[in-house]
């Protein structure tokens, strides 16, 4: 039994006193460059998502405002997230269904605003997310305690050990395994998700988790899933429970 | 075209148990299979046709293609962003023959399936391969032996 313990211990970069947030180990100019919120990039996005928070939308002429009152209402949501989602009385939501943040602010904006829904990583979409995550800096990512939210994190760890693509590798692999090696000149993060959304410097832009993780997908050579297909839910309900207890920083700034 | 099936420099280290049955080795896309014991090389060239090391140099200072700078340092000054996973290959060409050099570039997990290097010849079983690279090795044939060939150079 102990054995069995220490060989499961070889690369347990996971337990929590070792777990370090992807900006420890960029430069100390992309550190600055978050730490700082007039200079980070990511708070243009936070602003304009606040702005359009008040903005009545869809043919309910209703701002996100109109039904949850000030965005300093929305303190704690982004730490939840994903999560099962609650049940609304429409016939056409899947309540239970464990959604992401960004999927409950589409589901919002049909079912509440009458709009239709952003497409993934639309503007306006990653502005209200980053303005929403924005609330929760500071606070512990939250996962809640939910049937169907623990079977998709279960789902989400056999994803993100499984080997994919031409180049054969899971994102254990690197994530777990090689935290902190150098890739080609980038660094090697731990791939805890306090950060999202996250402005990258490669994209010059900020974008979402999926985006990452579609892009890490790309990048082992394999068919990267669809946007928010279940395996991608999956393995971000997992990554949330990875890590549970580390705090908030978005707008994350990541080369 | 038929490969024979690679002779072994010495007999397999490995038992049975612990790597089952015989590795199949895609030669090309679709094209022939050989089939080779894995032991701690494999003594036959994958192609009949002589190796290059100049190509196998470009080969490897090109990481889009090849990869192996992305976890490897590798003597080529020129050659920015060279990671730190893995070895070292200087002086490579002093520590391996081409043959342990040819298994370890054909399916390095033979030896140890924990390894964090993908098989570049083998294509089987890979899980959601891109549409692009399906069904295809890393490198073919003739390109492992170009490979094999510049790093036996590096003394």
């Amino acid at each position: 039994m102990l054995l069995l313990l220490a060989s499961g211990s070889m690369y347990a970069q996971n337990s929590p006193e070792m777990r370090r947030s992807g900006i420890t180990y960029t430069s100390p100019g992309t550190q600055a460059l978050q730490a700082d919120d007039s200079q980070n990039p990511g708070m243009l996005w936070v602003r304009d998502g606040a702005q359009r928070w008040t903005i009545p939308s869809g043919d309910a002429r209703k701002s996100c405002a109109d039904c949850h009152g000030a965005i300093a209402t929305m303190r704690g949501v982004a730490a939840r997230y994903p999560a099962a989602s609650p049940s609304s009385g429409s016939a056409a939501s899947a309540a239970g269904r464990v959604i992401t943040l960004s999927q409950q602010i589409n589901r919002c904006r049909v079912e509440q605003q009458r709009a239709p829904a952003w497409p993934p990583e639309h503007a306006d979409l990653l502005a209200l997310e980053s303005a929403i995550a924005f609330e929760s800096r500071g606070l512990p990512m939250a996962p809640p305690a939910q049937p169907a939210l623990s079977a998709a994190q279960t789902r989400g760890e056999a994803l993100y050990r499984q080997r994919i693509g031409q180049v054969d590798l899971s994102c254990h692999d690197c994530h777990d395994r090689l935290a902190g090696k150098k890739l080609g000149g980038n660094t090697i993060p731990q791939g805890h998700v306090t950060g999202y959304p996250i402005y990258r410097l490669e994209w010059q832009a900020v974008g979402s988790l999926q985006r990452r993780m579609r892009g890490c997908m790309t990048a082992v050579r394999a068919e990267p899933y669809a946007w928010n297909a279940p395996e991608l839910v999956d393995l971000e309900a997992w990554l949330a429970k990875r890590a549970a207890g580390m705090r908030i920083e978005s707008p994350g700034v990541r080369p | 075209m038929a490969h024979p099936p690679p002779r072994l420099r010495r007999p397999s280290r490995f038992g049975a148990a612990a790597v089952a049955g015989r590795l199949a080795l895609c030669a090309a896309a679709g094209a022939s299979t050989v089939a080779a014991t894995p032991g701690d090389g494999i003594a036959e060239p994958l192609t009949t046709t002589a190796a290059s090391a100049e190509r196998g140099r470009a080969l490897v200072a090109n990481r889009q293609q090849s990869l192996c700078v992305l976890c490897h340092q590798v003597p080529l000054p020129e050659v920015r962003f060279q990671g730190d996973i893995s070895t070292n290959l200087a002086g490579a060409g002093a520590r391996w023959s081409a043959a342990q050099m040819r298994l370890r570039l054909v399916n390095p997990r033979a030896l140890n399936p924990d390894s964090i290097m993908p098989a570049y010849f083998t294509t089987a079983p890979r899980s959601r391969v891109g549409v692009a690279w399906r069904d295809k090795p890393i490198l073919d044939a003739q390109q492992i032996e170009d490979v094999i060939a510049w790093l036996q150079t590096l003394r």
